[in-house]
């Protein structure tokens, strides 16, 4: 049995074998990822719309031109931006904090990171409906929920109107959202620190270089592919946001993003070719971010 | 291959620093980080609290006021009214639960399933191009679904399928193809491929090498799909509402709290709290004790083995 074989070389049947087990999953990975996708893209041609009885008939880009001077459309754009840029930056600084309270290991250290893990267990639906009453706009001697919280721990001045106003509306919306996906960051930054080996640290140490110059100039270059891919899962977790909003806001114009318009466009307008063309925006955005990472991906994987 | 990440995570290396004394400056900075983590602790756990709290109020006595405080007696009237429903608040979740629970325990074990067998042969019976269709795969879990949703509302609608609690159940099982073969398939490369010679040696069949050396170990890849498969389906909103076009007679745990607590009962703060809390307690119980698995599904997402 000590004999190698070239697990290459094996005979044509098994190679067939392997194809034949996993033809159903690809024929419908085919036909309702990218059959439908296909399909999607068609609709959008078109002036689909069962609003109006008007036959179907193909209209070229126009659904998507006409997105351009959509004021909703750019509003939700807008928003969607804001919102990326806050939940991303947010949740990045307090997933790599608690990452840097956590990695050295403390006491208790099992009890924390369980906690800080758990809110990506619950629904965004379910938190929504617990911020949609905490973050209310009530301030000073009316304030509940947050505003009052922040008065009684003496930050009253932070009191806010929440998701009411369009000036703080989509930083409200992130408040959950950073809530919710910091643990995340937490696990894949613990992970990048703890998989350093502590040689390291131990040559530095023994090179005179204080914590502070450790972190900095030995650890911290470590962790760019870990912050990469933090990136890349948090972008695309953004500009999908769906449910969150829903779950606060429902479908309000001060927090409407790309998908909620999406929603809206297909649902209460009844206007199938423009909702598809949103969808199909979404998809490129998203496709711009993720296909990258999947190529570098898969070439790392083939040297493994 | 590198470490495992879970056991990454948790490996605490707190061991090999317990047995030197700390000096002042290293007791400020253990202090410091104790503090932080407890107020990091409190902003954490703030939600649930509120949750829990209010619910322990009653139907009436809920305000924005005192969301904090607790509760001056135990009342669990908002409970059953949650749960069963009243005159006044119409919408029991108690149905909305056990549909869930039915359709997200199917769609778990189907994905598991297919998921094991795609993995076994994309990590080892790898055929010409399968690295190709296998990233193919990948893609298929990070489009944003409302790309194909329109088309495949059409599809059900057509095929009559969307008048039952299976159109969920296809849908999870179909999207889920990708994670769950990503999942195995790492989880098959870490079994040493020895082991699938030895079988090979004694002429046994892919599938009898399948039934016989690799299925037996596969049982934590199992827990891995399963858990992530249910959590994932009991928290999902947008199959949910496309798909069901928030019919009340196949309202899932999310789709039906969202219209609990987005309709006029907005006046029932503490069977809203009450809601959201039961609505969250099926995924929070399967964290709370299978939460290395949960974690490994997790992670799974960002590709890393």
């Amino acid at each position: 049995m000590s004999k190698q074989l070239n697990l290459n070389k094996r005979p044509i049947s098994s190679k067939i074998g392997g194809l034949l087990f996993v033809l159903p999953s690809i024929i419908t990975v085919i036909i309702f990822v990218y059959g439908l996708i296909l399909w999607s893209v068609n609709v959008s041609l078109t002036n689909q719309n069962s609003g109006t009885k008007k036959e179907t008939e193909y209209v070229g880009l126009k659904n998507y031109t006409d997105l351009i001077t959509d004021e909703r459309f750019t509003h939700s754009l807008g928003n969607l931006v804001k919102f990326t840029v806050v939940f991303i930056l947010g949740t990045l600084v307090t997933g790599f904090i608690m990452a840097l309270l956590l990695e050295k290991g403390i006491k208790g250290e099992g009890f924390f990171r369980s906690f800080y893990l758990y809110p990506m267990a619950i629904s965004f639906i379910a938190m929504g409906t617990v911020f949609n009453w905490l973050l209310n706009s009530a301030r000073d001697e009316e304030a509940g929920g947050l505003n009052l919280a922040l008065q009684k721990i003496g930050l009253g001045f932070l009191q806010n109107d929440w998701y009411v106003s369009q000036n703080g509306a989509m930083f409200s919306m992130a408040i959950p959202a950073i809530w919710q996906m910091s643990g995340y960051v937490l696990a894949l930054f613990l992970a990048g620190f703890r998989g350093i080996p502590d040689d390291m640290r131990e040559a530095a140490r023994v090179d005179g270089a204080s914590e502070a110059q450790i972190y900095r100039h030995v650890l911290f270059p470590q962790l760019t592919p870990t912050l990469l891919t933090i990136l890349i899962i948090l972008g695309h977790i953004s500009m999908k946001v769906f449910d969150l909003i829903i779950g606060i806001n429902g479908k309000s114009y001060v927090t409407q993003v790309v998908a909620v318009y999406m929603w809206e466009a297909t649902f209460d307008q009844r206007n199938y070719a423009k909702g598809t063309a949103i969808a199909i925006v979404l998809l490129i955005m998203i496709a711009i971010v993720v296909v990258p990472y999947l190529r570098y991906n898969s070439k790392q994987q083939a040297y493994r | 291959m590198s470490k495992d990440i879970v056991d990454l995570i948790t490996a605490s290396p707190s061991a090999r620093n317990k047995k030197r004394k700390l000096n002042g400056k290293e007791k400020f900075w253990l202090i410091f980080r104790y503090v932080s983590l407890t107020f990091i602790w409190f902003l954490v756990v703030m939600p649930i609290y509120v949750m829990v709290i209010n619910s322990l109020k009653g139907v009436k006595n809920v305000y924005l006021t005192n969301a904090f405080k607790l509760p001056e007696k135990l009342d669990f009237s908002a409970w059953s009214v949650a749960w069963n429903g009243t005159d006044y608040f119409p919408q029991a979740i108690s149905d909305s639960m056990t549909r869930t629970l039915f359709f997200v325990i199917q769609s778990s074990i189907i994905s598991a399933i297919i998921g094991s067998i795609n993995g076994y042969v994309f990590a080892k019976w790898k055929f010409r191009g399968s690295n190709i269709i296998f990233t193919l795969f990948l893609f298929g879990m990070f489009i944003p679904y409302q790309a194909i949703m329109i088309p495949l509302v059409r599809l059900s609608t057509e095929v009559g399928i969307n008048k039952s609690i299976y159109v969920l159940v296809l849908a999870h099982v179909i999207y889920g193809i990708p994670i769950c073969t990503l999942i195995f398939r790492n989880y098959y490369e870490s079994i040493p491929n020895e082991l699938i010679e030895a079988g090979r040696v004694d002429k046994a069949s892919m599938i009898r090498i399948y039934r016989s050396i690799i299925l037996p170990l596969s049982i934590p890849a199992f827990v891995v799909v399963l858990i992530w498969q249910f959590t994932s389906a009991w928290n999902d909103f947008l199959f949910a509402i496309f798909l069901t076009g928030g019919s009340p007679k196949l309202s899932v745990a999310t789709t039906a709290l969202n219209f609990i607590t987005g309709s006029s009962n907005q006046i029932y703060y503490g069977v809203n709290m009450t809601a959201s809390l039961i609505v969250s307690l099926p995924t929070l119980v399967v964290y709370i004790f299978l939460g290395r698995y949960f974690l490994r599904g997790l992670l799974s997402g960002s590709l890393k083995g």
